[in-house]
């Protein structure tokens, strides 16, 4: 990767996937992709020596499966142009590219010393530890139920655990293993989070693209004359595209051919309004809340805890909340939601958010569309944006919507109620508190789920992610003009309280 | 009548939102809420000259200090 893409990306998967897209969708906006189409793979791996897998013809055959998820919208289920290849997920695995990595689970490793204490052996409840002449450790794999405590035991730690980085990943155990050895997604469980997407090494999960539809509706519109087209941008946008100012984001989401561009984060301001107003009035009889702002959480509770989902709060997140107010002062207008998440391309499909949000992109595919049309985002001035307050802004880590929340409540000085507000950060520790809902504890009264470690800042579709990203959301957090959530509200005229 | 306010973010940061308060409160004070329709709208497309308030097609330019006068130039003798 050279070090001008090392300032977009993480990592060089990422950098394969922005290819594809970019090249998608400058075809798209050419009008040429049906011709283009068989010879993207050629333009992006170029030549006859391969850098990435056994031989040329392989890396083209993963690019052509790439092309397939970058023109989601065609290959979807939904469409009525329905070629095949559909799923209702918009998490699918490129079986071709996936390397079938080794899954042994537990081994021991040449850091056995093979020592006299053999803590290993001691812990195992099921004795499938057995020693060599040289007193090295082994594991009998008929009696491991790989429990994973001679793991920790170990005073060398010697024992790794070998697990497929996607089923790592995928903290609510949807992905296994097919006959062929490639990975498969158990769509009843996905809740379509990205973090496979993002943390399989080999590139061979991806999320679906919508980019053809964005480029779509921005042409469709004859330049904002027949319809305006809106983006709405999460607030962890202030995160990323780190090698250029968020103004200059602004301006080149612009230059692409959107009509205006608005803040999610006005969104979260009516959420927190709005959730705050619902638990107030729920919290006696329901006795918690769950936040509705994370579609991945959301998903995970209909989808495991079932039993729970009458807590959900009936909200609409941020994104459609802000988009359902645009399209009330403009009734023919299209929203593009820009953001970090590849759950919400699956949210945009309920029935409850279709009305509002015509497409989501990511940051990755925002850079990608950036490119296509060929626009140095540094070269042009700032565009100003700002609706939201700090409240607003700060959904986008973890601890934001509690804050948030917390913040209305005081405005709407609810008296003789108490929030007790739970923040999880990130879906292990989701699920841990579910666990406890579930077995009938009293932990708190607001349930805020971010089903990305951090929250919104870490989702897959961001760009980078690292841990600067909170400090660069809390600081726009402080930089909104309005200082509280009563006069975010007090600006929109008309807006349904 | 229909008046819209610009609530896009240069119009905001220009202070559209006391502009929609001190006009909201002047439709109300005057009896006018069955007579104008207060909305928004994001972006008129003249942020330089913002806060812009739109009637019919006549984009005027607000600046919140002056809300009154032109609530009772524009508004108040209009209808």
């Amino acid at each position: 990767m050279t070090n001008e893409n090392f300032r977009k990306f993480d990592t060089n998967v990422q950098h394969l996937k922005y290819k594809v897209l970019r090249e998608v969708a400058r075809s798209a906006w050419n009008g040429t992709l049906m011709q283009d189409m068989l010879n993207i793979p050629k333009w992006i791996v170029q030549g006859k020596k391969a850098t990435m897998r056994c031989c040329v013809y392989k890396e083209r055959a993963i690019v052509s499966e790439r092309i397939k998820l970058a023109i989601g919208s065609v290959t979807d289920s939904r469409s009525v142009t329905d070629i095949g290849a559909a799923s209702d997920n918009v998490i699918e695995v490129i079986s071709v590219a996936c390397d079938e990595c080794p899954v042994q689970g537990y081994e021991v490793t040449n850091s056995c010393r093979g020592c006299i204490s053999h803590p290993c052996h001691d812990v195992c409840r099921r004795g499938a530890i057995f020693f060599d002449k040289q007193q090295r450790a082994h594991i009998d794999k008929d009696k491991c139920v790989e429990c994973g405590m001679c793991a920790k035991v170990c005073p060398f730690s010697a024992i790794a655990n070998f697990k497929r980085p996607c089923e790592t990943a995928c903290k609510v155990d949807a992905i296994k293993m097919n006959a062929d050895r490639a990975a498969s997604i158990d769509n009843g469980k996905c809740i379509s989070c990205g973090a496979c997407v993002y943390q399989c090494p080999f590139g061979a999960i991806m999320d679906k693209s919508y980019l053809l539809d964005a480029i779509d509706i921005i042409k469709k519109s004859g330049g904002n004359a027949k319809y305006k087209t809106y983006a709405v941008v999460a607030p962890s946008v202030s995160s990323q595209f780190t090698y250029a100012k968020l103004g200059q984001v602004i301006s080149g989401i612009g230059k692409l051919g959107f009509f205006h561009t608005v803040e999610a984060a006005a969104g979260a301001d009516i959420t927190a309004w709005l959730e705050s107003a619902e638990l107030y009035e729920k919290a006696p009889e329901l006795k918690y809340l769950t936040s509705s702002c994370c579609p991945a959480f959301v998903a995970y509770i209909r989808k495991s805890f079932p039993q729970l989902a009458e807590h959900i709060s009936h909200n609409l997140s941020p994104m459609a909340a802000i988009s359902k107010y645009i399209k009330s002062t403009d009734p023919t207008a299209k929203i593009v939601f820009i953001g970090p998440c590849t759950a919400k391309k699956a949210e945009a499909r309920l029935e409850s958010v279709k009305p509002y949000v015509d497409c989501v992109l990511t940051f990755e595919e925002l850079q990608a569309l950036f490119d296509s049309r060929d626009i140095d985002i540094t070269a042009l001035d700032e565009t100003p944006l700002d609706n939201a307050s700090y409240y607003g802004r700060v959904f986008a880590r973890s601890g934001g919507v509690s804050t948030g929340v917390a913040q209305a409540v005081r405005e709407h000085g609810y008296t003789g109620f108490e929030l007790k507000a739970v923040p999880c950060d990130g879906i292990e520790e989701c699920k841990k508190t579910l666990l406890k809902l579930k077995a009938g504890l009293d932990i708190g009264n607001f349930i805020e789920g971010m089903a990305c470690y951090g929250g919104c800042i870490n989702g897959a579709g961001c760009l980078t992610h690292g841990e600067k990203n909170r400090k660069d959301v809390d600081k726009y957090g402080a930089e909104a003009l309005e200082k509280d959530i009563r006069s975010v509200l007090s600006a929109f005229p008309g807006i349904d309280k | 009548m229909k008046v819209t306010v610009c609530i896009g973010s240069s119009c905001h940061i220009k202070g559209s939102r006391l502009v929609v308060e001190t006009l909201r409160h002047l439709v109300e004070v005057n009896g006018l809420n069955d007579k104008v329709e207060l909305g928004g709208a994001f972006c008129v497309g003249d942020c330089q000259n913002g806060v812009c308030v739109k009637i019919g097609d006549d984009v005027h330019s607000v600046a919140p200090q002056m809300t009154k006068a032109f609530f009772e130039s524009e508004i108040l003798s209009a209808v």
